[in-house]
C-alpha cells in the first residue's frame, strides 16, 4: 500500500493513536504502543500503524483491524510489568493461527513497547 | 519510548511538518529525524528515500535493524465556499482522516451554526491563504460558482502544486473559467489540472452525494499520485 501523505488524522484526534498514548501517560496511566513494523502478504493494516495499551487492557487504534488485538492486548500487558520491548509475530503459517490467526492469509510482525 | 520524544513527536506532526521516528529493533532506542536532516551512510540513503516515498519500512543499515516510520503531514482539504456540498462534505472527509477547513467571505453562509466543530474563516480566501498557505499535501475544492470567490484561490492552488484541485460548475462555466484564468496568467496544462465538473462521475444528485462523489475523487489523486515528487498530473481526466 503506497502511504506517499499520511491520512491518519491531526495529532489533536480522538483516532490518533499517538496523542492517545501522550494524552494517557501524562493522565498517570502506564502505556504500551504496539506498531505494525512489518507485513506480508494481504495484511489488513498497514506498516506504521499503532495500537495503544494501558495497564488496565484499555486499547485505541488497530494493528490487524480486529483479528489479534486480544492478543496483542494481552503481550502488551506484559510488557508494561516487565519494561522489556517484545516483537510479536501473527499469520497463518504460525502455530497461535489457530487461536488468532490473520484470517486474510497475511503476516504480520508487531514490535510492542513501553513508554517510559 | 519515552514520553519526552513522543511529546516532540506529536509536536512535529501538529505541526504539519514531515518527520521519520528511527527505532532500533536491537536495544530500543529511538530518534526523530526531520525532513531534510543530513544523515551520513546507508542510513541516511534509506531515510532520503523513505521522506520521499513516506513508506514506512524495517531496514539493516550499518550493522542495525531499524524501524522507520514515516510521519508526513496528514492531508488537508481546503474548501472555498460554506455551502450545502460542504456541510455533508466536512464530516465526511473527518471520517476518512482529512483535515478539512472552509473559506467563505459571505457571513451569511460561513455560520458557526451550519459548521459546529470545522475550521471556519468569514474572510476573502485572499487574506486567509496569506497567512495559511496552500502546499503539496493540500487538495482545494471551489464550491462558491462564484467567480469572484473562487478564482483566486483556484490560481493559487495550481501555483503551490496542491496534490488536488476541483472546482464545481458546468462544462459552460468552466470553459469561461479557463478564459479567465489563462488570461490572467495560468498555462493551459496548468488549468488543465482542475477537476471540473468536480467529483466522480457517479450519477451524484443530491449535496451529500455530491460530497461522496468530490472526497472519492480527492482520495484517487492522493493515493494513485506520482511518488516521484513530481506534481500529480491531470486529476481523473474523465471526470
Amino acid at each position: 500500500m503506497e502511504r506517499g501523505m499520511d491520512t491518519s488524522s491531526g495529532a489533536n484526534d480522538p483516532g490518533d493513536e499517538l496523542a492517545v498514548a501522550e494524552a494517557w501517560k501524562k493522565a498517570g496511566r502506564d502505556v504500551a504502543v504496539a506498531t505494525v513494523v512489518e507485513t506480508w502478504g494481504s495484511a489488513p493494516r498497514p506498516v506504521g500503524s499503532h495500537l495503544v495499551i494501558d495497564d488496565e487492557g484499555n486499547f485505541e487504534g488497530s494493528v490487524s483491524g480486529g483479528c489479534v488485538e486480544g492478543a496483542v492486548v494481552t503481550d502488551a500487558m506484559e510488557v508494561i510489568e516487565s519494561g522489556r520491548a517484545k516483537m510479536l509475530e501473527f499469520g497463518v503459517a504460525d502455530e497461535t493461527a489457530w487461536r488468532v490467526g490473520l484470517s486474510c492469509g497475511g503476516r504480520i510482525r508487531v514490535y510492542v513497547e513501553k513508554i517510559a | 519510548m519515552e514520553l519526552a520524544k513522543l511529546t516532540q513527536l506529536n509536536e512535529e506532526r501538529r505541526a504539519r511538518r514531515a518527520v521519520i521516528l528511527l527505532t532500533d529493533l536491537g536495544d530500543g532506542s529511538s530518534r526523530i529525524v526531520r525532513e531534510g536532516e543530513k544523515l551520513d551512510g546507508e542510513l541516511g540513503e534509506a531515510v532520503a528515500k523513505a521522506f520521499r516515498s513516506g513508506k514506512s519500512g524495517t531496514i539493516e543499515a550499518d550493522g542495525r535493524t531499524l524501524f522507520m516510520n514515516v510521519h508526513v503531514p496528514p492531508a488537508r482539504i481546503v474548501v472555498i465556499g460554506a455551502v450545502h456540498i460542504s456541510q455533508a462534505l466536512a464530516p465526511m472527509a473527518r471520517i476518512a482522516g482529512f483535515d478539512l477547513e472552509i473559506i467563505d467571505p459571505r457571513a451569511a453562509f460561513a455560520t458557526p451554526e451550519r459548521f459546529a466543530g470545522v475550521g471556519l474563516y468569514a474572510e476573502w480566501p485572499e487574506e486567509v491563504l496569506r497567512d495559511r498557505p496552500l502546499d503539496r499535501y493540500t487538495a482545494l475544492a471551489a464550491l462558491t460558482h462564484d467567480p469572484k470567490i473562487d478564482d483566486f484561490p483556484l490560481t493559487a492552488a495550481l501555483q503551490a502544486g496542491c496534490f488536488y484541485v476541483g472546482a464545481l460548475g458546468s462544462r459552460k462555466t468552466n470553459a469561461r473559467r479557463r478564459e479567465r484564468l489563462v488570461a490572467g496568467g495560468l498555462s493551459e496544462a496548468q488549468f488543465d489540472r482542475i477537476a471540473a465538473p468536480i467529483g466522480l462521475d457517479i450519477g451524484a444528485s443530491s449535496p451529500a452525494e455530491i460530497a461522496v462523489a468530490i472526497l472519492a475523487q480527492i482520495i484517487a489523486a492522493l493515493r494513485q499520485r506520482d511518488l516521484s515528487g513530481a506534481l500529480p498530473g491531470g486529476a481523473m481526466a474523465e471526470a
